[in-house]
């Protein structure tokens, strides 16, 4: 699960960084953006059944590839 | 009365922040007292005013009626779609009369602040079709949509955030650091709106009927500039005000003047109102038509995206040649940014560089200006 989570985060940021650094800020390096989340939010629904609502996380509690992570996690 | 206009109303509103900071120096909870100060407001706001009162009242029973009554069915029949797109489309009725009635010489539902309400009603509902919101308070949800600081023009916040403050007790040491820095943020918010504002407006008046084309230039930047101190201005005494009543509102602008993209812009000018549109239209709509597989590339949803986003954010400024043009104009200018970010060789490999970033600011200034223009309707008024 982790691993495809990972995945997921890489092809959606198109770099596979996030995937080695789990610190990395992705909001402020430009990985990541509205519409990024928007796109990862579909396919978390779509591959895993995961619903989160886009206005339900602020962008400080999803910034890096930890916080995502243990969010996906405490949603299974 | 006005919401910030007038002595009687700042006479008022200095009376009722001195009240508040004493109450939240002896640990006292804020919250209903920020209720009954803000119904205090409203009443002699609207008291001389029977037609908005009626309005009002009428927007304040038709929303409540929305709100529980979806709670209710949300909670017995979970997330069904057709309903929720309903009861949707039932709340921005008020919002839609008011807006399009004074096309046919009407003015139903033409009272203070309906268009900053409506969005908080939307807000509640939406989340409440999400499941984020499980069950809605009667007194909270009153509290939120009549708060006196932001009543008239935002900020906008959520109930959710504004709930957890309302409800909250702080220590003397919080209190007190949070009442100082609203009381900086009055204080800054009062010299930017009675000062440089003004200051600004004189410049417009000035140049507001030249015929050569750089008087039309400095009457742009000039508007740009009135633009942004008196709505920061007015955003920073709203948010001020609401900090020493112990409810930290969401600030409205940061430093927008030195953004080096549009998007960047977005993020730092009127903010609360672009995070909505970005959370409650823009990802929806991506995300909505990702599902449905409308388009065919990431690339195409989200240009689509800006479209509708901007375009609905044009239209509700009010429903005129300007703002509509102000919303496309905007919507172009984040999908072009997109598109050119993606695909450009050239970007990508000087993004970095520091006259880049310098070239990169002064355009995106340059097109902010010129959105302003659109805005403040003078180019349609010199083309029409």
């Amino acid at each position: 699960m982790r691993e495809e989570v990972l995945e997921l985060l890489a092809e959606i940021c198109e770099d596979d960084g996030v995937k080695e650094d789990m610190e990395l800020e992705l909001f402020e390096s430009g990985l990541m953006d509205s519409l990024g989340f928007a796109e990862f939010l579909v396919e978390l629904e779509e591959q895993f059944e995961i619903v989160i609502s886009p206005s339900e996380v602020e962008r400080g509690d999803i910034n890096t590839p930890e916080k995502i992570l243990a969010l996906v996690e405490a949603r299974r | 009365m006005s919401y910030y206009e007038g002595l009687p109303f700042f006479l008022l509103l200095v009376l009722v922040l001195l009240v508040a900071a004493v109450l939240g120096w002896m640990e006292k909870p804020l919250g209903q007292y920020g209720f009954v100060v803000s119904l205090i407001f409203a009443a002699l706001i609207f008291g001389g005013k029977p037609e908005s009162l009626f309005y009002l009242l009428l927007f304040y029973g038709w929303s409540m009626l929305l709100i529980f009554g979806y709670a209710r069915l949300r909670s017995r029949q979970g997330r069904k779609a057709g309903v929720y797109h309903a009861v949707v489309l039932l709340a921005l009725l008020p919002l839609v009369l008011c807006k399009v009635t004074p096309l046919f010489h009407l003015n139903i539902f033409g009272f203070i602040g309906i268009s900053y309400l409506n969005f908080r009603v939307i807000q509640i509902l939406i989340e409440l079709y999400d499941g984020v919101i499980k069950e809605v308070s009667f007194a909270e949800t009153t509290a939120f949509l009549v708060f006196f600081p932001s009543f008239s023009s935002g900020p906008i916040d959520r109930s959710r955030r504004f709930g957890a403050d309302w409800s909250r007790k702080l220590s003397r040491e919080a209190y007190m650091e949070l009442c100082g820095r609203g009381c900086w943020k009055l204080l800054l918010g009062a010299v930017y709106k009675m000062v440089l504002a003004a200051a600004a407006y004189k410049v417009m008046g000035y140049f507001e009927t030249g015929h050569i084309w750089y008087q039309w230039v400095v009457y742009a930047y000039a508007y740009g500039a009135y633009l942004f101190f008196d709505f920061a201005g007015y955003s920073l005494m709203a948010v001020g005000s609401s900090y020493i009543l112990g409810i930290e509102l969401p600030d409205n602008f940061n430093l927008p003047f030195i953004s080096k993209d549009i998007r960047e812009f977005w993020d730092r000018w009127h903010i609360s109102l672009s995070h909505w549109f970005r959370d409650f239209v823009f990802t929806r709509f991506v995300m909505f038509s990702a599902k449905k597989k409308w388009f065919s590339s990431r690339l195409q949803r989200a240009c689509v995206g800006f479209f509708v986003n901007m375009g609905i954010m044009g239209l509700w400024h009010g429903v005129s040649v300007s703002y509509i043009l102000y919303g496309l104009y905007h919507g172009a200018l984040l999908a072009g940014t997109e598109v050119y970010q993606k695909k450009s060789s050239f970007y990508k490999k000087y993004k970095a560089k520091k006259w880049y970033q310098a070239a990169s600011w002064f355009v995106t200034m340059q097109l902010v200006m010129f959105g302003f223009f659109l805005f403040s309707g003078k180019l349609v008024e010199l083309i029409g």
